[in-house]
């Protein structure tokens, strides 16, 4: 349980984080389609007797090259993405055979199975992933903001676009190869969407999504913890219930 | 094989004609995420102890309709994003109910055959269901074929003009529901995807007027089916919806390649 609380608040510190960018860059559907793309890739590896790790980050970085350099509005290029990623999922399961029940646990997840060593990659890759977010951070923010501007003022606008969506897909895959894609993408999505209805000021708005990540990522956890219904419908509830507030409130003082 | 045959070029020429205006309208996220609104729909009925069809279905029209009112295009894709995440949790619940209430074996086998289908295993109902949606669902786009092909290019000009855009997109997103419905329930959440965006895409690179787009996105999710069923049956090993899915992504790589602009 304490390992589970654990990978749990470093997961959603960092997906806070990327997710706001993420959400500010209008890549959800990019986000959703990276955390699908490691399940063939993990199925691959299976079959093929690599460590399911390799499968997982190979197929996450195929995809985020593909995706990087996307136009926003191009999302018939996602979607074929996805549907050949998923395809090949199944291809290769069926090959494998047995891994039937693997399939639920890598789209739902097994958080409270979590071990020591789980934690401890979770946190090595959530530092990584937050300090080059800490690095890129502020050109990343005025090239998702107004990339014209940002490549007249010398910003290297193409970089920055492939570099997030890599950092995306390699830590979505990190993470919800031990949590479960479910998981990973409600709290990169759900708490950045909340808090950028609230306020539009970057770091405010930053420091809410993160406070929304854990404080329903804590909840969803104690809720779960006495239930027999999983941890991802608690966090998922938790988060959209928080979406909703945000929106009725910001539709209130409109 | 008959079955899979019909039923498949039925959902795959509405899933064609669907497709080409959610790629024109940006919008293949809403359709993959009410594809999965119908697999938790799905699972939410056969938790309840319904028809899985009638939870399917009822779901997927249901919420279309309700991001039509929210406003995709105004409310974006984390809107889209977080609903879909909730209606993935509530999946993960109704999973829980149904194989510790339902099915008993608790394996989860029955989220696997909703995600992902089974176009060989359908019966005589399943192939008049697939017909009636899809002669449904292809009939009320084309009628609103015009007007929908303006809002969706041009808004701002439509709305001058008289056009209902905010009827359209609800009208159309409820469309949209109900073709997702239909293919998950019938083939799987994952041949949906494949159909709605690849030939689409591929259609808009070659055909020189919208409507030529229209007819050709139908016609080479049509073939996809066609060879992809083919291909599944002179190698078993390959399932039939990975085989369609490759046909109709080699077609959308053809067609970026070979009418790259």
């Amino acid at each position: 349980m304490v390992d589970a609380y654990a990978a749990g608040t470093a997961v959603a510190i960092t997906s806070a984080v990327l997710g706001w960018f993420m959400v500010l860059r209008r890549q959800t559907f990019t986000g959703h389609t990276l955390a699908m793309v490691g399940f063939p890739g993990a199925a691959a590896a299976a079959l093929a007797g690599v460590p399911i790790a390799a499968g997982y980050f190979g197929a996450c970085t195929l995809g985020a090259l593909a995706l990087g350099g996307r136009r926003l509005r191009d999302t018939a290029a996602t979607g074929t993405l996805q549907a050949v990623a998923l395809g090949l999922g199944v291809l290769f399961v069926g090959l494998y055979h047995g891994l039937l029940t693997d399939v639920t646990s890598l789209l739902f997840g097994t958080f409270l199975g979590i071990t020591d060593g789980d934690v401890a990659a979770i946190a090595a890759v959530s530092v990584v992933t937050l300090a080059l977010l800490a690095a890129a951070g502020r050109q990343l923010l005025f090239a998702s903001l107004d990339g014209e501007a940002a490549r007249a003022a010398g910003v290297r606008v193409e970089l920055l676009s492939y570099g997030f969506v890599l950092l995306l897909g390699l830590s979505v895959a990190a993470t919800s190869q031990l949590t479960g894609a479910l998981l990973v993408f409600a709290l990169l999505v759900a708490p950045p969407a909340t808090a950028q209805q609230v306020t539009a000021r970057p770091v405010p708005s930053l420091a809410l999504s993160v406070a929304l990540a854990l404080g329903v990522t804590w909840g969803g956890l104690a809720l779960a913890y006495d239930s027999v219904y999983p941890v991802g419908f608690y966090v998922t509830s938790l988060a959209f219930a928080a979406y909703v507030v945000a929106r009725a409130w910001r539709w209130a003082n409109a | 094989m008959l079955e899979a045959f019909v039923a498949g070029t039925a959902i795959a020429a509405a899933c064609g004609v669907v497709g080409a205006f959610l790629v024109l309208r940006a919008q293949v996220f809403a359709g993959d995420a009410l594809s999965h609104v119908a697999f938790t729909g799905g699972l939410a009925a056969a938790a309840g102890g319904v028809d899985v069809r009638f939870g399917v279905f009822a779901a997927s029209v249901v919420v279309a309709v309700g991001l039509g009112v929210l406003g995709t295009r105004r409310a974006g894709d984390a809107a889209i994003g977080t609903m879909f995440a909730w209606v993935l949790g509530l999946g993960a619940l109704f999973l829980a109910l149904f194989t510790t209430h339902r099915s008993g074996d608790g394996n989860g086998a029955a989220a696997v055959r909703v995600l992902f289908g089974s176009i060989l295993g359908l019966t005589r109902s399943d192939v008049w269901l697939a017909l009636a949606v899809s002669a449904a669902a292809v009939a009320v786009v084309l009628v609103l074929a015009r007007p929908l092909l303006l809002a969706s290019l041009d808004p701002q000009l439509a709305r001058a003009l008289g056009v209902p855009v905010r009827a359209l997109e609800i009208a159309f997103l409820a469309v949209v529901g109900a073709v997702a419905a239909e293919a998950t329930q019938a083939v799987g959440a994952l041949l949906l995807l494949g159909l709605v965006a690849a030939p689409a895409a591929a259609a808009f690179r070659i055909a020189r007027s919208p409507y030529a787009a229209l007819g050709l996105s139908a016609a080479f999710a049509t073939l996809a089916v066609w060879l992809g069923l083919a291909l599944a049956d002179a190698e078993p090993r390959i399932p039939p919806s990975t085989a369609i899915v490759s046909v109709a992504a080699a077609a959308f790589v053809a067609a970026q390649v070979r009418f790259a602009r």
